[in-house]
């Protein structure tokens, strides 16, 4: 017995990763594949009828979904535009010496330490346009009281800064890790050739950041695309559909809808554009010359 | 297509093999009865029971919590609850039922919301044997109650909880104004544009505005224009009388409503009436208790009800049976669920229920003094006048009401936003029709 353990070490060591990933990860996944060319409403007594691309069809006529699509990608990418703007402004603040640093850094991380539900929570408190703090805020500064969530044509912008709020420290954490592993001659011989602060931070800092930005921006990306648990602890897609993403209407589809195979087809189209993103990501990396 | 199902769990079954891991996944397999294997004692039965109660966070969870003891004193079953928010209870109950769960053996659900669609789908056990096993059981029971549980003459269900739209209003303000308490929907606009007071906070008139959410409210509305979501399998959404009713509805959260109200649905409404920032509001009587509880309510003294207000077409508000107790298709212990149930639905336990605020479906209970003397005189009054005039259904009875109710709520927020009714309704009548054209 031990022989035949001895012998085949490698699979006994990487056989509970095997497992867990064969389980937990591919079967689902593949279940969801199989469920998304079938019709079925949840039902125990008619089995999953096979409808071949039906479902991938019907999504692509559904304006709904394009729109859901659209909303997923406008969140992701000014959400994520902006917290790394604002990310890599706090981290280079943050790398310089200053009181209480430490303090500074450590409140910094709070929001994102914070439970998203709880997070969603207290927004529709701060959003709350009757009595809510941000248009009290609003009305100090002579500014008249928003709707926010409740307004189809703010409740995306909304959600932004929610998103913008918590996840800003997460790319200030990693850009602050790399400015800390940056060597200094670069910046010593620039300052000797008597470049700007400015010049120093477009030449130098910014290409040798280059790749912690873009594990950043590729972290945030994935998690950004999914976003659920916000848009569902505060409007649920609403109000109507003008805050419906691809990730909610998912659940809609298939929990409020019964139509568990469209629903399947709407995420493994959404596995495909999470999985390309990440692809196209790792190239540019690549290109960038930089090892995983 | 069912041998590409076969197929399927086939593989899945040898891959399970294959990992050695059979055991662990033969609980979510999913095939069970076809194997006819029944290995399980059946000496279980006799030891002491628990059941599990799926149920809402509702009034009536929390009234009857605090009976359980009583029944397991009386018959030796403990009885489990777990409790969810309408949509998570859809979806939890949904999810374990079609994996063929055994753990639920009680289940509350929503007649007209997720009844049929349950009921089609194979959840829930067949009632029929243990109520035809009591003599003249069902004869005490609201019939269009009963009817809402019923299919082809069998009972999946039994009705729980029922309730109408009444109109809430703020005592102390009507009479402040020195206004009438409005009879007529003419009444109510012309009262909620003097009451409505932003500046002070106060808003006139406030209901749901949530777009799956604000349908069954907006319902009684509808009927009293002489409308209705649809006629012989035809959607009649955009119909004369529809319309009217959709822009009365919009129009009044708009112009006297509280900001937000798109977002709102029972809760959040309820929410603003019970802070007393507004003076009317239109939801069902079961939530009475949260605006007459003074440790729930700020203006618990001064709500007062009225009937629905009569349209143009009379006053016809929805009168419904909203939750009901099913046995769940796989439970093990469905006899000791049906004792549960009987228990609940017995004339002692509803009287005593509805004694504290949860309207039942039986009608010996509402014709007695007990039944009624806890709610608010004018409310029991109003329950009494809506149900005269009743419609039984306050949503499009269908199989796929989640995505129908979607689409009429379209129509409500075009209504309330104050954009173009008539063009919103005729996109929904469309989507509405082809649900109804796939239900054929």
């Amino acid at each position: 017995m031990t022989n035949w353990i001895d012998r085949h070490i490698k699979w006994v060591f990487t056989l509970p990763a095997v497992l867990f990933v064969g389980l937990m990860m591919v079967m689902p996944v593949g279940y969801t594949f199989w469920l998304s060319f079938h019709e079925w409403s949840m039902s125990n007594v008619t089995p999953p009828l096979w409808v071949a691309l039906d479902n991938y069809i019907a999504l692509f006529k559904d304006e709904l979904f394009l729109k859901s699509l659209w909303l997923m990608f406008y969140f992701t990418i000014v959400a994520v535009l902006i917290e790394t703007v604002l990310g890599v402004g706090i981290a280079i603040l943050m790398n310089q010496n200053i009181v209480g640093k430490g303090v500074v850094k450590t409140l910094f991380l709070l929001p994102m330490v914070a439970t998203p539900v709880a997070v969603g929570l207290i927004w529709v408190l701060i959003y709350e346009p009757n009595i809510g703090i941000a248009n009290i805020f609003l009305s100090k500064l002579g500014i008249p009281g928003q709707e926010w969530l409740t307004s189809q044509s703010l409740v995306m912008p909304s959600l932004i800064f929610i998103d913008v709020w918590e996840w800003t420290p997460m790319i200030a954490l990693i850009v602050l890790a790399g400015l800390v592993s940056l060597p200094k001659d670069p910046y010593e011989a620039a300052m000797i050739d008597g470049a700007t602060p400015w010049q120093s931070f477009t030449k130098i800092t910014l290409p040798l950041l280059k790749p912690t930005l873009y594990s950043a921006v590729l972290l945030r990306m994935i998690d950004a695309l999914k976003t659920f648990d916000i848009i569902y602890a505060t409007t649920q897609g609403g109000p109507g559909t003008s805050s419906q993403t691809t990730n909610i209407y998912g659940y809609v589809l298939g929990f409020q809808y019964f139509k568990i195979g469209q629903a399947s087809a709407l995420l493994m189209i959404f596995f495909i554009i999470v999985l390309s993103i990440s692809i196209f990501t790792i190239l540019l990396r690549k290109r960038a010359g930089v090892q995983l | 297509m069912k041998k590409n199902f076969v197929g399927f769990k086939k593989a899945a079954g040898v891959l399970a093999l294959a990992v050695g891991l059979s055991s662990a996944l033969a609980g979510c397999s999913g095939s069970d009865s076809s194997t006819g294997s029944k290995a399980p004692e059946k000496t279980t039965e006799k030891k002491v029971q628990e059941i599990r109660l799926v149920a809402a966070n509702h009034p009536w969870t929390e009234a009857i919590k605090a009976q359980l003891p009583e029944f397991e004193k009386e018959t030796g079953i403990k009885v489990k609850i777990d409790s969810y928010f309408e949509d998570q209870l859809t979806q939890k109950t949904s999810v374990e039922f079609a994996s063929n769960s055994k753990n639920i053996d009680v289940v509350m659900f929503r007649p007209l919301q997720d009844g049929k669609m349950f009921h089609k789908s194979g959840y829930f056990a067949d009632m029929t044997g243990y109520i035809s096993k009591e003599k003249d059981y069902t004869k005490d029971f609201i019939p269009s109650s009963l009817g809402s549980v019923q299919q082809d003459k069998k009972y999946f269900g039994l009705p729980l909880v029922t309730e109408t739209e009444v109109l809430y209003y703020r005592k102390d303000l009507l009479e402040k104004a020195g206004i009438e308490v409005p009879k007529t929907l003419e009444e109510l606009e012309a009262a909620a544009k003097k009451l409505n007071d932003p500046a002070n906070g106060v808003a006139g008139f406030v209901a749901r505005g949530k777009r799956a959410a604000a349908v069954t409210q907006f319902s009684s509305f509808l009927y009293g224009f002489g409308g209705d979501f649809m006629k012989d399998g035809k959607s009649t959404l955009t119909s004369p009388e529809a319309l009217k009713a959709f822009e009365y509805y919009g129009n009044l959260l708009n112009k006297y409503g509280p900001k937000g109200t798109l977002n709102m649905s029972w809760p959040e409404a309820m929410a603003v009436f019970t802070q007393g920032k507004a003076a009317f509001y239109t939801d069902a009587s079961s939530l009475f208790t949260n605006a007459t509880d003074p440790s729930k309510s700020a203006v618990a003294d001064k709500v007062g009800f009225a009937p629905f207000p009569a349209g143009p077409n009379g006053s016809k508000p929805y009168n419904v049976t909203s939750w009901a107790l099913g046995i769940g298709a796989n439970s093990e212990k469905k006899d000791a669920a049906w004792e549960f149930i009987k228990w609940v639905e017995s004339k002692e336990m509803v009287t005593k229920l509805q004694a504290e605020g949860n309207p039942g479906a039986r009608i010996s209970v509402w014709d007695s003094a007990e039944g009624t003397a806890k709610f608010p005189k004018d409310l029991a009054e109003s329950i009494a006048e809506n149900g005269k005039t009743g419609t039984s259904y306050d949503r499009p009875v269908v199989i796929n009401v989640g995505s129908a109710r979607d689409s009429i709520g379209d129509i409500i927020i075009a209504g309330i936003e104050g954009k173009d009714v008539k063009a919103a309704a005729e996109k929904a009548d469309g989507e509405f029709q082809k649900i109804l054209d796939s239900e054929k």
